[in-house]
């Protein structure tokens, strides 16, 4: 009970500034917000693990209060592993579901169309709705025919003759829902003359396992993925990926929250645009031609995390010709897998609103961000396609 | 620990099982599983039967008890002077020091429990009990680091004991003697928080890295008997005269000595002197009976609307009572403390029903302002609560009121100013000072740096002396 390994908290001077940029504690008063879900609750259950508040289920784990600290305070991760504690995660048949997104890409990507078609039925949705509690309302993801990995397995062979090489870690999304992500970076890396190799397997990163309480899975993954990096970077510069989120949970969330070590590896871990951006700026930069349109670029949650949106930002105002428009740096509501629970699909609407409004108005081509989810939001919420930085720079090659 | 002597738990075992205490040797496996944070360099531990005790639950169920016996409190009440009329103590001259108001209070019998203060009483009268300041200085810090109490297997020492209390853990004490002139004007001194640091780290490495929230000190009442410098090995027994029989001063008694642990016995002995003076008979029975509020987190409050960080902070520190503040109203439940989880329904109860008429007694009721902030963020807010029930639209006294408790604090946070306490307390100051401006309103202490600057020049002017 006592056994304190993070002390963190301890350094919260109660200046409050987590829960002013806390998106759940903005439009749902239920949650009492980061500090006292976070530092405050943490002294309380440390003197007696019964006042443990059960409000803390309403944290996304949007990371913004830890950005947002000035004292260093882990807050989003005191918050994680006290829910993981006390039994404050519901783990039924629904959060499985929603969580294990590598078992559920691989059971529905061979039976892409008619998973794509049925999911789309209003009968079926509301099924979902009544019987699992996924609300009716949202989009439900597609999937694939062809997973990123037979595409690419197809193809390795113009990889071996790159000199340089790096690893992709390609995630769930891209591997079960749209490669396209996946495939736009080879192109663009190929133009820079860097093949582009796999793990030789790899399992979802954990994220939505954490935000679900499946500890053990997450860790189970993670312990394997940490496996695989080491191998994989005998032969290749360093591991990227395209996921805000997986990048993120790879980096950080390993040894803060699932106590795996990584430190062997963590400093050749990368988010995409970091890497294509440092070797732009040392002049390995392909030829890239206009591209004509006016976007919206929405930063995702995990990436202000993660420290990445400045060379996303490098990347789009590398490609000629394109008119960037860098939107409210909020949160879009949808946090993963929260926004499909019933029970937050308001909380979830009513954070992202700002940003949807924001869209409207200001009438560009697209909207542009680097993670799935927010995509998925965007996309239901808005008129608008919303499109991959990748998929950009990928236009502008000549 | 490896510097103690081993030896001495045996002698220690041996001793409490003399004295009918249970003691228990267990392997420093098992000890580092009931508490994981004490130091893994332990030799070996025993387990006894000890016990913590929240002071200030104690004190406020005490005064809800007596008054719903028909006592009345009097705070902030001192005693000038004993009225004495045909050699017979009828009571006592006072003076209430917040108003300067003087007031007779006459009575049968006065009892003299005024701890350190006892002798002045006794002066009064002419009559000498002569006692020992004690000087001893503890720290709080942040969080609980154990949850039973911690103490070293050596002869009483200097920061030998590590005590959880409601949300903090307190390393304490150190024992020195001070000249009874100074009584009114204790310090803790560096060296004092050093040393509980130190050997508070032998306990619990862990200490290291906590924030101490704060140091204070006090004063041991002890009856000098012999000639001990330190006054760790006067004995804490009981002290109990009825002048009547020993100086010929009938209608006083003081009762002193003791301590905290042997309080309700002390208090029974000076009942039961009181009693026998009156000429009733009947058997003290307050040991047989709970005091208010001692149903604690068992207690069935029903209000289903309060989060349990809320509720169960309500229970423990008022027990069964707190389903007089803890309800459906919206209003009511908003907190004004947040480290503490104290609301504006806890509050309106102390101040109604505990004797809490300004902030710094609404803390030792309630807890606001003893978290990591020091009342960083909810003085002003309870300070309106109260200004609101008290002094209706007086706001003179609101900042009164801010300003004392703010200083309060800032006494307590002063000798442990670094690392985040530092920080606190200057993000403190500057919310006050900087934010609200408090300065402007009311004369505040000077900046923390300020201050620093005014005491190193104190020091250099001493030094020079």
């Amino acid at each position: 009970m006592l056994n304190l390994i993070n002390t963190s908290f301890d350094n919260c001077i109660k200046c409050t500034v987590c829960t002013t940029r806390c998106p759940v504690a903005e439009a749902n008063p239920d949650y009492p917000g980061p500090k006292q879900a976070g530092p405050d609750g943490e002294r309380l259950r440390i003197k007696n693990p019964e006042l443990y508040d059960e409000a803390l289920k309403h944290c996304t784990n949007c990371k913004r209060c830890e950005v947002a600290c000035p004292s260093g305070v882990h807050v989003g991760t005191v918050i994680q592993l006290a829910k993981a504690k006390h039994g404050g995660f519901k783990k039924g048949p629904r959060e499985f579901m929603l969580s294990h997104t590598d078992l559920m890409g691989s059971l529905s990507s061979p039976a892409a169309p008619v998973v794509n078609t049925v999911t789309r039925l209003k009968p079926v949705k509301k099924l979902l709705d009544k019987t699992l509690g996924i609300d009716e309302r949202r989009t439900l993801p597609k999937y694939t025919g062809q997973t990123f990995r037979s595409w690419f397995n197809k193809q390795s062979g113009t990889q071996e003759q790159f000199k340089r090489k790096i690893s992709f870690f390609h995630g769930c999304f891209t591997n079960y829902n749209d490669p396209t992500v996946g495939k736009h970076l080879v192109s663009v890396l190929n133009a820079m003359n860097i093949g582009v190799s796999l793990m030789k397997k790899e399992k979802c990163c954990g994220v939505p396992l954490i935000a679900n309480g499946f500890f053990d899975k997450a860790r189970k993954n993670a312990e394997l993925n940490m496996n695989q990096f080491a191998r994989s970077l005998t032969e290749t510069e360093c591991v990227i990926a395209t996921e805000p989120s997986c990048t993120m949970t790879l980096r950080d969330e390993y040894p803060e929250v699932l106590d795996v070590d990584n430190s062997e590896v963590k400093d050749r871990i990368f988010f995409a645009s970091a890497f294509i951006a440092r070797e732009f700026a040392r002049g390995n930069q392909p030829d890239m031609k206009p591209v004509k349109l006016r976007v919206a670029y929405h930063s995702p949650c995990h990436l202000i995390k993660a420290g990445g949106v400045i060379h996303t930002m490098e990347l789009l105002n590398s490609i000629p010709g394109l008119e960037v428009i860098m939107l409210d740096q909020k949160c879009c509501g949808l946090s993963g897998t929260y926004g499909f629970k019933k029970e937050n699909y308001s909380t979830s609407q009513s954070i992202g609103q700002g940003i949807f409004d924001q869209i409207e108005a200001l009438g560009v081509d697209y909207v542009v961000t680097d993670c799935e989810s927010c995509k998925m939001q965007v996309e239901m919420n808005t008129g608008h396609t919303v499109l991959h930085p990748l998929t950009l720079l990928a236009q502008s090659l000549t | 620990m490896p510097e103690d002597e081993l030896s001495f738990q045996d002698k220690f075992i041996t001793s409490c099982h003399t004295a009918g205490i249970r003691a228990e040797a267990l392997t420093p496996k098992e000890a580092l599983r009931i508490e994981p944070n004490v130091n893994p360099q332990l030799l070996g531990a025993v387990r006894v039967p000890d016990g913590t005790i929240d002071p200030f639950r104690l004190t406020a169920s005490n005064i809800l008890d007596a008054e719903e016996y028909g006592g009345r409190l009097m705070n902030y009440t001192r005693v000038t002077g004993l009225i004495i009329e045909n050699g017979r103590v009828c009571g006592v001259h006072c003076m209430n020091i917040k108003t300067g108001e003087l007031i007779d209070i006459r009575a049968l019998q006065v009892v003299n429990a005024a701890g350190i203060w006892g002798q002045q009483i006794t002066e009064y009268a002419d009559l000498s009990i002569r006692m020992f300041p004690a000087k001893g200085s503890l720290l709080i810090v942040d969080y609980r680091i154990n949850s039973m109490v911690i103490n070293r297997c050596r002869k009483p020492a200097d920061a030998d004991i590590l005590v959880p209390g409601d949300t903090i853990s307190l390393i304490g004490t150190t024992s020195e003697k001070i000249p009874y002139s100074d009584i009114e004007n204790i310090r803790v001194t560096p060296n004092e928080v050093e040393t509980l640091l130190a050997e508070g780290e032998k306990l619990c490495p862990i200490m290291a890295k906590t924030r101490v929230l704060r140091a204070y000190c006090g004063v041991r009442p002890l009856v000098s008997l012999g000639d001990d410098p330190s006054g760790r090995n006067i004995s804490r027994g009981i002290v109990l005269v009825d002048h009547g029989k020993a100086d010929a001063l009938p209608g006083l008694i003081t009762i002193t000595g003791g301590k905290l642990m042997t309080y309700r016995l002390m208090a029974e002995m000076a009942t039961d002197a009181v009693a026998k003076n009156l000429g009733n008979t009947r058997h003290c029975e307050t040991a047989e009976k709970p005091l208010p509020g001692a149903n604690g987190k068992n207690a069935d409050v029903h209000a289903p609307q309060v989060s349990i960080p809320v509720s169960g902070s309500a229970k423990y520190r008022h027990g069964e009572r707190a389903a007089k503040f803890l309800s459906d109203d919206k209003k009511q439940n908003a907190i004004i403390c947040e480290c503490e989880m104290v609301t504006r329904g806890e509050i309106e109860y102390a101040v109604n029903n505990l004797n809490a008429k300004d902030l710094v007694d609404l803390r030792r009721r309630t807890r606001i302002g003893m978290g990591p902030c020091q009342g960083e963020m909810c003085s002003c807010r309870a300070a309106g609560i109260v200004s609101e029930m008290t002094h209706a639209d007086n706001s003179e006294n609101a900042l009164d009121s801010i300003g004392e408790f703010l200083q309060e604090r800032w006494k307590g946070v002063r000798p442990i100013l670094w690392g985040d306490a530092m920080r606190e307390a200057d993000f403190s100051y500057w919310v006050y000072d900087n934010l609200l401006g408090y300065n402007q309103l009311q004369s505040l202490p000077a900046p923390v740096s300020e201050q620093l600057f005014t005491e190193q020049d104190d020091n250099v002017a001493v030094e020079a002396a």
